[in-house]
């Protein structure tokens, strides 16, 4: 017996055996590959780890900083690779996600395991060989915290799933922070408090409008467990703590006026949005469209005045300079 | 016999024949895995010469 075949048997004695089927010749190409990293989600964090590095004091040479970066991403990009492998059923159940390359069956569940873990283990070591200790363990946590804590316990067991899981989508700025200076004060933490009050409004926005498919693939989101209204007047307290969390950074004097002028009317704005939704009921959705929409744009816009404004040593002060 | 014969007969014997699909698919991931790996050599010879003797400075 040739031993693909001793391994293919082995695996056949394993729970969830029938899912790997690794000897089984592949069609995936690299583009599904590419799929698994969810670039979109990976953007963002490229984004909010660069204002983070960026703000740091000091200096930092550039090819250090595109590591970092690098490191970063590829990572993010792991994470979400295990969680498509962990979550294939579910998103085999979604209409957004049952496009993904795992439930077409382009990609097989076992190749993305293997995928993931492999780009896991490089950014995490490369980020602490070429970066820095600190940056690589919160790296590490990062994805820990993604695959593990929100994907494989909380996601499919608690209504706060994406309240405590958000954590993970926080982390970025940090790590940025982290691997230019080697260490975290208060500046990284606000502008992690900022992105975590900001996940659950941004996503019960959206599971407001797809409530069904997440009860089709029976994950408990909060308008599938506590209802419609509960929902609404939830996405509206953490509007609420989110909208002065986004001024503090300029309060506490971190940030100059620009970014306190902008983050004023961006906040008031989602406030508006915020009571909008408050105020709807079902089936319209509107409301819950036009606050999934400009939070995205909330927290771009956010991070952008104070990557220009402070960035750098103060991109903007040395221009009017 | 040569190693080529052999080894079709290998495969043969274990009923895995690649199409010319898989086999497609197969080359541009090798080429992906060979210049993704080029660029981590690449890199860590660049962060090397950047960070000069203190890269050997581990302190934990």
């Amino acid at each position: 017996m040739s031993l693909i075949g001793e391994a293919a048997e082995l695996r056949t004695g394993l729970p969830g055996a029938g899912d790997l089927r690794l000897a089984e010749p592949s069609l995936a190409t690299v583009g599904d590959y590419l799929a698994l990293l969810k670039p979109r989600v990976m953007s963002l964090v490229v984004f909010t780890a660069l204002t983070g590095l960026a703000v740091a004091p000091g200096h930092m040479h550039p090819m250090i900083g595109f590591t970092a970066l690098l490191c970063i991403a590829v990572g993010a990009g792991a994470a979400g690779a295990l969680n498509m492998w962990y979550d294939a059923d579910i998103d085999a159940r979604m209409t957004r996600t049952a496009r993904r390359p795992i439930p077409t069956g382009k990609v097989k569940p076992g190749e993305a395991l293997a995928f993931g873990l492999t780009l896991a283990g490089f950014s995490v070591v490369t980020l602490g060989l070429l970066v820095n200790i600190l940056a690589a363990a919160l790296l590490a946590f990062t994805i820990f915290f993604y695959v593990v804590i929100y994907s494989m316990w909380l996601k499919r067991s608690t209504p706060q799933n994406i309240v405590i899981g958000g954590a993970a989508g926080a982390f970025p700025p940090m790590i940025g922070w982290a691997a230019a200076t080697g260490s975290l004060s208060l500046e990284p933490v606000l502008l992690f408090l900022i992105i975590f009050f900001w996940t659950p409004p941004h996503f019960w926005a959206l599971s407001l409008y797809r409530t069904e498919d997440y009860a089709r693939a029976n994950i408990p989101m909060l308008p599938v467990v506590a209802g419609d209204p509960a929902t609404r007047q939830q996405i509206l307290r953490y509007t609420l703590i989110l909208v002065p969390l986004g001024v503090s950074p300029w309060l506490l004097g971190y940030a100059g006026l620009v970014y306190g002028l902008t983050a004023i009317v961006a906040g008031a704005l989602m406030l508006v949005l915020a009571w909008q939704v408050f105020c709807e009921r079902r089936p319209a959705e509107r409301a819950c469209r036009n606050l999934f929409a400009f939070s995205i744009l909330y927290l771009f816009v956010l991070f952008a005045v104070l990557l220009v404004e402070q960035g750098w040593g103060g991109l903007i002060g040395r221009l009017l300079a | 016999m040569t190693l080529d014969i052999v080894m079709n007969k290998k495969s043969q014997d274990d009923g895995i024949v690649l199409t010319e699909a898989q086999k497609r698919a197969r080359r541009s991931r090798s080429i992906a895995i060979a210049l993704a790996l080029g660029a981590l050599v690449i890199l860590f010879y660049i962060v090397t010469l950047v960070k000069g003797p203190i890269v050997l400075v581990r302190p934990i």
